[in-house]
């Protein structure tokens, strides 16, 4: 049995897949490969790896406001994390999600934890993501 | 508490304004709900950073809203788009991208928008005012904003300034509310020489530091000694937000709402205390170059897009001299400042020298260069932040008068001398 975290769904939506944890935000623009999901901010912890499908777990999303436009593109094109784990809430990954609901009909669920239960969280570990917001999450 | 609406954003929410306003109220509403706000409020200006193409979602978005009927109700202006309207053919800007950026453009003017096309807004007539509530999209702009002239904005992103246009209203939250415009970061300058603060390169460094120290907090610093021209200030502004996510930096004696320290902090103590010396400036300095020997490729200025000023300053560093055959020498500016500088007799001296100008958008909103262009060169921490991770390139960072030799000379030449003593 997993280990339950209690979130905020922020916008709700049921995802599971690898975590894929840093505690740098991220810009997505200059930050994000909306055609692969790969990290590509050379100055970040992540770069390199590639979250598509993924369970992103990040505090936010740093500077840029076209964050949005990538992660909106790299959900219409397939190459977004699964889900989006942050701490405290992050509006910027809510609205991307919120317009590919309004456009697409496909959101991606984004979750908001407290900060001890979001240090809680490692790559590698296992997450589902449920429709209230709770995480299990599996080593 | 809920979100309580008015009688009004229940009609528009409804569709009484059409679907654009019904499809912008809805997006707002789910927002104000993830921000916890209580109420909507009225904003009287908007830049819309929506504009700018990032692939087909962008271009969906905007013709949705355009073949929906949209307009927006308050005057707005357009932030970069995605391609140089009339000068892309000069660079590897692929046609297919250039039409469907075009498309995005014509998009975002049908709905009523001001296309001066620039990341620099404050630098035009449609500067706000201090006090005034507005809706910006584009991190420096909100941060020059807020920090400079003490307008009121959140840092909203691209897809949401655009409902903001077209509704005229925000969720009543963050950065329009004065009790959540206190300082949280105190950040203390401490003996860093006046000659180093009245040099142009101390800015962006510092900006570099502010954002990487304080992430998405409010930062105040104390200790700027000097009067930082405006353009100073918008390289600071700038490098803030590409190393962190400020949307508001208090500096003391320069941010209208940050007379004293008791005015930044409004009477509440700081969540940390930093001391900022010469010794983390040159350490965020060196962060800024990537490339480490004397190859260059290319230098490029401008971001945020050069003013009449800045073009002032540059051509007299270019006359007679003609930039080294193996190195370009690009600057991005809108074409307001464009034409200004042209009229001033700025740009002849850019010309001789082997220089263009791109406008309209940058070197990181337009896939323009070729990619035999590996090591940049530039004044901006922007530029620096950004050029590795989105262009692949390397980067080497340095001041106004290094870049124009360093261009002339066909390699990498820095004068340490201000960062050393």
């Amino acid at each position: 049995m997993g280990k339950l975290v209690r979130g905020k769904p922020v916008v709700a939506g049921e995802a599971q897949g690898e975590a894929l944890v840093s505690d740098e935000p991220l810009s997505f623009w200059g930050g994000y490969d909306q055609h692969t999901g790969e990290i590509i901010d050379r100055r970040h912890p992540l770069s390199g790896q590639n979250a598509a499908g993924r369970v992103l777990v990040l505090p936010s999303a740093r500077g840029s406001s076209t964050t949005t436009a990538v992660l909106l593109e790299s959900i219409r094109l397939g190459n977004a994390p699964g889900a989006i784990v942050t701490n405290g809430v992050d509006h910027f990954f809510a609205l991307a999600s919120i317009v590919a609901d309004e456009m697409y009909e496909k959101p991606i669920p984004i979750v908001a934890l407290g900060a001890n239960d979001f240090a809680t969280l490692r790559s590698g570990q296992w997450i589902e993501i449920n429709l209230d917001g709770t995480l299990t999450v599996e080593d | 508490m809920g979100l309580k609406l008015t009688t009004s954003d229940q009609e528009q929410l409804a569709g009484a304004r059409g679907p654009a306003a019904r499809m912008a109220m809805s997006i707002t509403v789910r927002m104000a709900e993830v921000c916890g706000a209580e109420t909507l409020m009225d904003i009287t200006a908007a830049h819309i950073d929506s504009s700018l193409y990032q692939g087909d979602a962008t271009l969906e978005y905007a013709e949705r809203l355009t073949s929906l009927g949209a307009k927006v109700i308050v005057p707005t202006t357009l932030n970069v788009s995605g391609v140089d309207e009339h000068g892309w053919r000069d660079w590897a800007v692929p046609p297919e991208w250039a039409v469907k950026a075009r498309r995005q453009m014509i998009a975002y003017q049908s709905m009523g928008c001001l296309p001066i096309w620039t990341c620099a807004p404050y630098q035009t007539d449609q500067r706000p005012k201090f006090g005034q509530q507005i809706a910006w999209g584009e991190s420096n702009a909100i941060v020059f904003a807020n920090s400079v002239i003490g307008a009121r904005t959140e840092r909203y992103p691209d897809l949401f300034d655009i409902c903001a246009a077209i509704t005229g209203r925000v969720p009543a939250t963050g950065l329009h509310l004065t009790e959540n415009r206190a300082g949280q970061l105190f950040m203390r300058l401490k003996d860093v020489p006046r000659h180093v603060q009245e040099d142009d390169s101390f800015y962006p460094v510092l900006g570099y530091l502010i954002g990487k120290v304080a992430q998405d907090r409010i930062p105040v610093v104390e200790g700027i000694e000097v009067t930082p021209s405006e353009d100073q200030l918008k390289a600071l502004c700038a490098a803030t937000t590409s190393s962190g996510a400020v949307a508001l930096c208090h500096l003391i004696g320069i941010t209208p709402e940050a007379p004293t320290l008791e005015a930044a902090f409004q009477g509440r103590a700081p969540q940390q205390t930093i001391e900022v010396t010469m010794s983390e400036l040159r350490a965020a300095r060196r962060e800024l170059t990537t490339a480490d020997g004397q190859k260059l490729d290319m230098v490029v200025l401008g971001s945020p897009h050069f003013s009449l000023a800045e073009f002032q300053k540059l051509a007299p560093l270019l006359a007679g001299k003609q930039r080294h055959p193996d190195v370009q020498f690009l600057v991005t500016s809108s074409r307001l400042m464009t034409t200004l500088a042209e009229q001033s007799g700025c740009l002849e001296p850019l010309r001789q020298f082997g220089g263009k100008i791109t406008v309209d958008t940058c070197i990181l909103t337009t896939p323009m260069l070729y990619p035999e262009i590996k090591v940049l060169m530039t004044n901006s921490a922007k530029y620096a932040y950004y050029a590795p991770g989105m262009l692949n390139t390397q980067v080497v960072f340095g001041k106004l008068e290094d870049c124009v030799r360093s261009a002339s000379e066909g390699r990498v030449v820095r004068d340490e001398s201000l960062w050393e003593s």
